[in-house]
């Protein structure tokens, strides 16, 4: 085991022990071309043979898959941003407007006052994401996001797993063995993301494989082969980062950022990594992961020193009982 | 295009990477919206105030591509002096009948043309048999030799007609109208005209919700027009093109389902105005006529030849007198009301599901409770073939189960990957495609069904001398089986055209013959397998050929990917810059040229004029780039063929929370109406119907549902009915997020569980608030998700000129809470219509 091994960036695959390992493999998400049209949820489900999730309308736009889950291993999420300073025809309907902030709170929307100011009462906020008025906009904005397994560098769900049953694939990816697990849920707490997930009637845990029954083969994985206008991109890692640089480049002036491409952020850098047009949180990403067993070796450290000053103050104790 | 064409939508997420600017313009905020830079919220149903406004910035601006415009539009053709505008007469234009509802076209004429015009008769007749249709694919007749002003400067020419017909549409109007911000509006104009011209070109793309008015061929013709006169059509990059709503539809007109065509847009004979097989023939081609519709009596013959085989023969006018006529309107909507007074006593449904699907939901289903026999071909078990015993009128009490007279038979249908065949797609483009798996159980193609049930039928017949079986017995029914499958590259060689002799294939339509020789299913279709190969299911990647990709699959006329791409050429014939080359005359060689088929004939060069008395194809001028249109000329102003008007005209739908703010003329006088009282229609701006309501799809769902909500991959995306409010709305309505809702119309009420967005929002119109509300229309009582069917809502009111029906815009009232169940619910719905009709 290296260094590294529980923190900070390298290479998955050669760290697990693969001796010429293919490159890394993974997915970068361009949610600026992202139209939440679902291909890939239906095509993951399609060729994972991945159950439905329940027919629930849960009125998050048009999201009602409702985030990742044992059932859905790609998720769009769906976020309404309302103008900050109401523009256009808006404008002329000033008495209608006035009823504007009132109506959504009525509404059962969540919605902050657009002309509200804002005031800090030290709590958790009840707004939807990107209904704060923070960051000054004059046109609604309808993000999309696809959601998936981020294939951690550093991924808790493995590193605690106690079967075996989750493994780093050869393409530095992560995958469970669904024969071997044996449902105990430790991994489920262990992501950062909140991704993997435990099946309610037969209590496994399931998650996004990146489709390694197709990528062994050299097919795309399903999802990105559904999706239409290429928001989903797979390939090889280093070729998506530089592409994604690029991308974000252009789209600087839109709030373009990279989430998950870091190899020095908490988890040593994402398998599937994403391009965001506003904060993290506005897409319930969280803002900085840390992998579970990062602080590992340091807690190892600690309770080691902590066994030798106890075993130290047995032994005085003890000297000091012959006394 | 996003909501509904998510894959077609990739080559705009493509050219907005390239550096394309993505406006969009619709009554709501939709995922296509969101991938926009700019979104335009605009009034449903006032979309011809709003391109009306964009032709007068054109003119007013002399934005348009003026060669263009002189050389290929009737611009300068000087119109008959008796032609009275809207601007003359509040909104009507010259010779209206208020009893007939109806125009006598004479004075729309050009000039010295009077005697050519229709008369008030012909366009009732026209209205009822959808005539308009016959169009898609040439003009309707019109003489050559109109005097032209080339200068555009005569007060009769349609240039100066058109710069005064849409005068009062401006940026103030647009925004007064449609609610648009002038600003907002101008920055649409500007892109559009900046955008057109010498070195670029504009594509208009619409889906086809926007036919689905009152004054839906208007609206496409208002686009149209914006296209001519920027130099847009014939041309690569530009043209008008409609995503439709399926594979195929275009292919469902081209062999057409409906009523009022034959195969390659050939009219069905009306009893009347086409008694013989030389009336049928002439009105067709119109002798005096130039273009080339003049060798239509060889479509013609070819087609009646391929029925009827040698049983057809000159003698016999071809079998002419078997081919069922017309009496009038057979449409589905008059078919349905027809069942409801039970004159119709059987019915097919094949791949479709009007008792969701089709405006009026109660009309469809008690009209197909009315039947002796119902046959449902689907892949599940519809809501068209439940209605029944599940229908919301057994809930009601207005269909008992037990006493419902139609029997209904359910086939089930082999799906797309199960059969082969072709699709035709919206740039007129045959794809073959292969059968993949064998269909379950007794699920069969259509193919298969009518092949055996017309067997079996002429078997029951065999031996009959009536008359009128004689159509069906000397069918040529000779189709080889697989099995028991015939095959459909069989009927595609039949629709690709024979030689009646040896069975040669022919290489295209201008080998068909007017004396029986040849036989030909399509005419447009033929070459489609030329050389004995079928050119359809041609598939070279487009990487691997030049940029209009030819070798992919095969586009009807005679392979031609740009209908009139002479257009794409200067009237000398040179490419109209080196950035848009496409078609060009080459003089050493003395042939048209190109990247794709030239769409005109071959060594006519651009210097040729037709002598005097010239007909048909000699008549066509080396500048006349609308080869089918009977003047060589593409129509700005439409001096014949549509039934409200030769131009097209805001007027406001039929149930609207207006008045029509432009004209004393509230909606289209002419529209196609059936005034029953079980087709009852809300008053315009009445307070009891307030609000502004608009359907379309999601993503998630196809259409009515039935190949959707069947799947639990689907349904679990978009589970239940909604209905979209602005938060403003449910502010004055006490609506709550994904809380109940009913709404209602004279038709039904309906409900629907609320969402609360932004991405709707109230317009101010002509100085008042104007709430929208939307509706997705997927939902029925059959499937693995159910709800209200939003299509209840709407009447039946059908534009003119081709009987489509207004299905995009209504008003409605909404309110919290479910609505009643039983009986309750029909006195909920007449409540509502009394106090509406009371305060009128």
């Amino acid at each position: 085991m290296g260094a590294n091994s529980l923190y900070g960036p390298l290479d998955p695959a050669p760290d697990a022990g693969y001796v010429d390992a293919p490159p890394r493999m993974g997915f970068f998400t361009d949610t600026s071309v992202c139209i939440g049209c679902k291909a890939c949820e239906v095509a993951c489900k399609e060729w994972n043979g991945v159950p439905d999730d329940g027919f629930n309308l849960l009125g998050h736009s048009y999201d009602n898959t409702g985030g990742l889950s044992a059932n859905s291993w790609r998720a769009v999420a769906f976020i309404e941003q309302p103008a900050v300073v109401p523009a256009g025809p808006v404008d002329a309907l000033a008495e209608a407007a006035a009823g504007r902030s009132d109506a959504l709170a009525e509404a059962g929307c969540g919605g902050a006052g657009t002309t509200r100011e804002p005031e800090f009462l030290g709590m958790p906020g009840t707004d939807l994401p990107g209904r704060t008025p923070d960051a000054p906009r004059t046109d609604f904005r309808w993000l999309m996001m696809s959601n998936v397994c981020k294939h951690c560098t550093h991924a808790g769900c493995l590193d605690v797993c106690p079967t075996g049953a989750l493994f780093r694939t050869e393409f530095g990816t992560v995958v469970v063995q669904e024969d071997v697990c044996n449902g105990c849920g430790y991994c489920i707490p262990a992501c950062p993301y909140g991704v993997i997930d435990q099946r309610k009637d037969d209590g496994r845990a399931w998650k996004c494989t990146l489709c390694y029954d197709r990528i062994g083969d050299g097919l795309t994985p399903a999802c990105a082969q559904a999706c239409p206008t290429q928001s989903i991109q797979y390939g090889e890692l280093d070729e998506l980062r530089a592409r994604a640089a690029e991308r974000v480049e252009k789209l600087k002036d839109q709030g373009a950022r990279l989430y998950g491409h870091d190899p020095d952020d908490g988890v040593g850098g994402d398998g599937a990594f994403f391009l965001l047009l506003d904060e993290p949180e506005v897409y319930g990403l969280p803002p900085d992961p840390i992998v579970a067993t990062r602080d590992l070796p340091a807690m190892w450290k600690r309770a080691g020193l902590a066994g030798l000053a106890m075993a130290a103050a047995v032994a005085v104790s003890f000297l000091g009982g012959r006394r | 295009m996003a909501e509904a064409h998510p894959v077609g939508f990739q080559y705009v997420v493509e050219a907005k990477n390239r550096g394309a600017k993505i406006i969009h313009v619709d009554p709501r905020f939709t995922r296509t919206s969101a991938l926009a830079d700019e979104f335009v919220a605009v009034r449903a149903g006032a979309d011809i105030a709003f391109l009306g406004g964009v032709i007068n910035y054109i003119l007013s601006n002399e934005k348009d591509f003026r060669e263009y415009v002189v050389a290929y539009t009737n611009a300068s053709m000087l119109v008959s002096e008796e032609f009275q505008d809207t601007e003359d007469l509040d909104g009507l234009f010259s010779g209206y009948d208020t009893e007939l509802n109806v125009y006598d076209q004479t004075s729309w004429q050009y000039a010295g043309q009077r005697a050519e015009g229709q008369e008030e008769d012909e366009a009732h007749a026209d209205r009822e048999t959808a005539s308009g249709l016959e169009q898609e694919s040439h003009g309707p007749p019109i003489p050559a030799d109109v005097p032209r002003d080339l200068t555009l400067r005569d007060p009769r020419c349609v240039y100066q007609i058109l710069k005064r017909h849409y005068a009062r549409y401006t940026p103030e109007v647009v925004e007064q109208v449609c609610g648009v911000p002038q600003d907002a509006f101008l920055s649409v104009c500007e892109a559009w005209t900046s955008n057109s011209g010498r070195e670029r070109t504009t594509a208009l793309v619409y889906s086809v919700g926007w036919t689905q008015h009152s004054v839906g061929v208007q609206y496409i013709r208002t686009g149209a027009i914006i296209q001519l006169l920027l130099g847009n059509m014939g041309r690569p990059g530009g043209g008008v093109m409609a995503l439709r709503g399926h594979a195929s539809i275009q292919g469902s007109t081209d062999i057409p389902t409906l009523f009022n065509l034959l195969p390659g847009y050939l009219p069905m004979p009306h009893h009347q105005q086409h008694e013989t097989f030389r009336d049928w023939v002439d009105a067709i081609r119109n002798p005096e006529q130039k273009g080339f519709w003049a060798n239509a009596e060889a479509y013609a013959v070819s087609l009646l030849k391929a029925y009827w085989g040698d049983a057809a023969t000159e003698d016999n006018d071809w079998g002419y007198g078997w081919l069922p006529r017309l009496t009038g309107d057979h449409g589905t909507y008059q078919q349905v009301l027809d069942m409801i007074d039970g004159k119709i006593k059987g019915y097919f449904l094949l791949g479709q599901n009007p008792a969701v699907g089709s405006a009026h939901g109660k009309a469809q289903r008690l009209g197909m409770a009315n039947l002796d026999w119902l046959v449902v071909r689907d892949l599940f078990m519809i809501e068209s073939a439940t209605f029944w015993k599940d229908g919301p009128e057994v809930a009601t009490g207005e269909i008992i189960p037990a006493e419902c007279r139609t029997e209904v038979f359910f086939m089930p249908a082999a799906s797309h990957a199960e059969k082969e065949g072709t699709f035709t797609q919206t740039q007129r483009m045959l794809q073959w495609r292969e059968k993949a798996v064998d269909p379950p159980g007794d699920c069969r193609s259509e193919l298969w069904f009518f092949y055996h049930l017309g067997r079996r039928l002429r078997e029951r017949l065999a031996g009959s001398t009536l008359d009128r079986d004689q159509g069906l017995l000397n069918l040529t029914w000779d189709y080889p089986l697989h099995g028991d499958e015939p095959s459909g590259e069989d009927v595609l060689r039949e629709i690709n055209g024979y030689t009646t002799a040896d069975r040669e294939l022919v290489p295209g339509f201008a080998s068909l013959k007017a004396d029986g020789s040849t036989a030909c299913g399509c005419w447009i279709y033929s070459g489609v397998f030329k050389d004995g190969v079928n050119q359809a299911a041609r598939r070279k990647p487009g990487r691997e050929q030049d940029w209009v990709a030819r070798e992919w699959g095969w586009a009807w006329p005679a392979d031609r990917r740009t209908l009139y791409n002479r257009a794409s050429a200067d009237p000398e014939g040179r490419p109209w810059s080196e950035r848009k080359k496409y078609v060009w005359w080459d003089p050493d060689k003395g042939e048209w040229t190109g990247y794709d088929v030239p769409d005109f004939e071959k060594n006519k060069p651009p210097s040729y004029r037709p002598p005097e008395g010239a007909t048909g194809v000699a008549a066509i001028s080396g500048d006349d780039a609308f080869i089918m249109q009977g003047d060589g000329k593409g129509w700005l102003y439409a001096p014949s063929g549509l039934i409200d008007g030769p131009l097209p005209t805001h007027y406001e739908p039929v149930e609207s929370a207006v008045a029509n703010p432009l004209y004393g003329q509230q909606a289209n006088p002419t529209r196609k109406r059936y005034d029953r009282a079980d087709n009852p229609m809300n008053p315009s701006q009445s307070a009891v119907y307030p609000y502004v309501f608009s359907t379309s799809r999601l993503t998630e769902h196809h259409t009515a549902g039935g190949m959707s909500r069947q799947l639990a991959y689907l349904s679990e995306l978009q589970p239940e009915m909604f209905v979209e409010v602005s938060p403003q709305l449910a502010a004055e309505r006490g609506l709550e997020h994904l809380g109940w809702a009913t709404i209602v119309t004279a038709r039904a009420a309906i409900e629907a569980r609320v969402m609360v967005t932004d991405r709707l929002r109230p317009l101010r119109i002509d100085g008042r608030v104007v709430h929208q509300l939307w509706l997705p229309y997927h939902w029925g009582n059959e499937g693995l998700v159910t709800g209200d069917s939003a299509n209840d809502l709407i009447g039946i009111t059908l534009d003119p000129n081709v009987l489509i029906q207004e299905s995009k815009v209504g008003t409605c009232d909404i309110r919290p809470g479910r609505r009643p169940t039983g009986p309750a619910l029909i006195a909920f719905v007449n409540d509502y219509r009394k106090r509406a009709d009371g305060s009128q």
